[in-house]
């Protein structure tokens, strides 16, 4: 018996499973989901035997590049990715941060010149393991739980 | 192919280090030479700072070149909102070379990217000051012969303190043990000490400055406690007077101790050290002029011999 789907099916594009709910709306905005005009289906905490609860994003045609999809890892390492073609399931995709992050994050020292020059922001990822970022330019670092998005 | 520049301590290897060390030793034999001798060095101090800005402008005075810059940023357009990018790029028209201090921290580094011409950070905030470490570094190896093996006890304010963190990273080459001896509000951060372990550099905290942490030293290394850095005030008046050096107090010293103070000295140093020839820090700031000679000409590509 097929099992229903608590998200409607996608014939092509990329569905990215087990985001914890909390994070969902930062996936979108790390992904700036909101600047696409593809069909997108949200879905939020909807039940999960593996975390109790969790989101999933549909996108309709549209298969990400490797660092674009890698900037997940931020804010939730564990997610799924399903590229799907023809409403099968093609590709399996893990996220992993990549070794360096521009422009997604800011820098959290106010003094970085960074905050106050018309610039991108640069991090170095210093620890994949437990995400922790240091500012290319003022050295300062950040851990996940600090990290905000510019 | 982007310039050289000096910007962060880390930026420079043992052996730059030693190759600046051994340049500036030259300079300082006789520091008043033609190699600058037509060219033009920006100073430009967005903060103002005159013991290094007088250091870097007679290091280049002494060399024959040509000084243009400002001391204080509200004499320069950034005052009128202009971004460091665009003084970067219009000076860089005029400039061979940029001595640069900047209140915000990374401001170095970027100008070293979008500059064409080599950039000479004179202090980024409260992050790198890499000249103050090389002419530490300098005046260690001048007094003691070597870098190698050196116990350096470190005073005074190890959190807020940007020379000693720099000296810390630049002296990791050269195999040192350190003392820190610091009240329990001004301790080293943690990555600092992070540091030393991945190096395998010992090291040990004391919040006493007792006779032990002096006589074991060959370097002592006094630092000022920096009201500027506190958002406490409350904090910095209990703090302030605790880590003061006396002449006394170095009466079982090493034959060979020196003491060393990045300066300015506001008491941790008690003027009656000053008579006694352990007391280095004005021999020390001295040696700034010729490590700046030194990297000067080492970033402009000229042959010094």
């Amino acid at each position: 018996m097929r099992k229903e789907l608590q998200v409607a099916a996608l014939e092509n594009g990329t569905a990215i499973d087990h985001i914890p709910s909390e994070e969902v709306f930062k996936v979108v905005s790390l992904l700036q989901l909101q600047k696409l005009t593809n069909r997108i289906t949200i879905g939020n905490n909807l039940s999960s035997k593996k975390m109790g609860t969790k989101g999933i994003i549909k996108i309709a045609d549209k298969f990400f590049e490797e660092d674009e999809i890698n900037r997940i890892a931020l804010v939730a390492p564990k997610v799924n990715l399903n590229i799907i073609k023809n409403f099968e399931v093609v590709e399996k995709k893990n996220v992993s941060l990549p070794d360096t992050i521009t422009g997604i994050v800011k820098c959290n020292n106010p003094k970085c010149i960074t905050n106050n020059e018309p610039m991108q922001t640069w991090f170095h990822v210093i620890d994949k393991e437990n995400v922790e970022l240091q500012c290319h330019y003022c050295e300062s670092k950040i851990k996940k739980e600090d990290i905000t998005l510019v | 192919m982007k310039p050289k520049s000096l910007v962060h301590i880390g930026d420079y290897d043992k052996e730059d280090i030693l190759r600046i060390l051994e340049s500036a030793k030259t300079f300082k034999e006789n520091p008043n030479r033609d190699l600058l001798q037509r060219k033009v060095c920006a100073t430009l101090f967005f903060e103002p700072s005159t013991r290094t800005r007088l250091s870097f402008e007679t290091a280049v005075n002494r060399l024959r070149g040509r000084i243009i810059g400002f001391s204080d940023a509200a004499t320069s357009s950034s005052s009128k909102g202009e971004s460091l990018k665009d003084t970067i790029m219009m000076v860089s028209n005029y400039a061979d070379l940029i001595i640069m201090r900047h209140y915000l921290e990374g401001s170095a580094r970027y100008a070293s990217e979008i500059s064409p011409v080599p950039i000479i950070n004179a202090g980024d905030g409260s992050n790198q000051h890499p000249t103050q470490t090389l002419l530490d570094l300098f005046t260690i190896y001048e007094t003691q012969g070597t870098l190698e093996n050196r116990t350096i006890t470190i005073v005074g304010d190890l959190k807020y303190g940007r020379a000693v963190h720099s000296l810390i990273q630049g002296l990791s080459h050269f195999h040192p043990s350190f003392n820190f001896v610091t009240p329990e509000e001004l301790q080293i951060p943690e990555k600092y000490k992070t540091f030393c372990e991945e190096k395998g550099i010992p090291y040990k905290m004391f919040s006493d400055f007792s006779p032990e942490t002096i006589n074991m030293a060959d370097i002592l290394y006094m630092t000022r406690v920096q009201k500027e850095r506190f958002t406490d005030l409350m904090e910095y008046e209990k703090v302030k007077n605790v880590y003061v050096l006396r002449n006394i107090m170095l009466k079982d010293s090493k034959e060979t101790l020196k003491v060393l103070h990045p300066l300015p000295r506001v008491k941790e140093i008690d003027q009656d050290v000053d008579t006694n020839p352990k007391a280095y820090y004005f021999q020390q700031a001295k040696n700034g002029m010729f490590v700046r000679q030194a990297v000067i000409c080492d970033l402009l590509g000229l042959d010094v011999d």
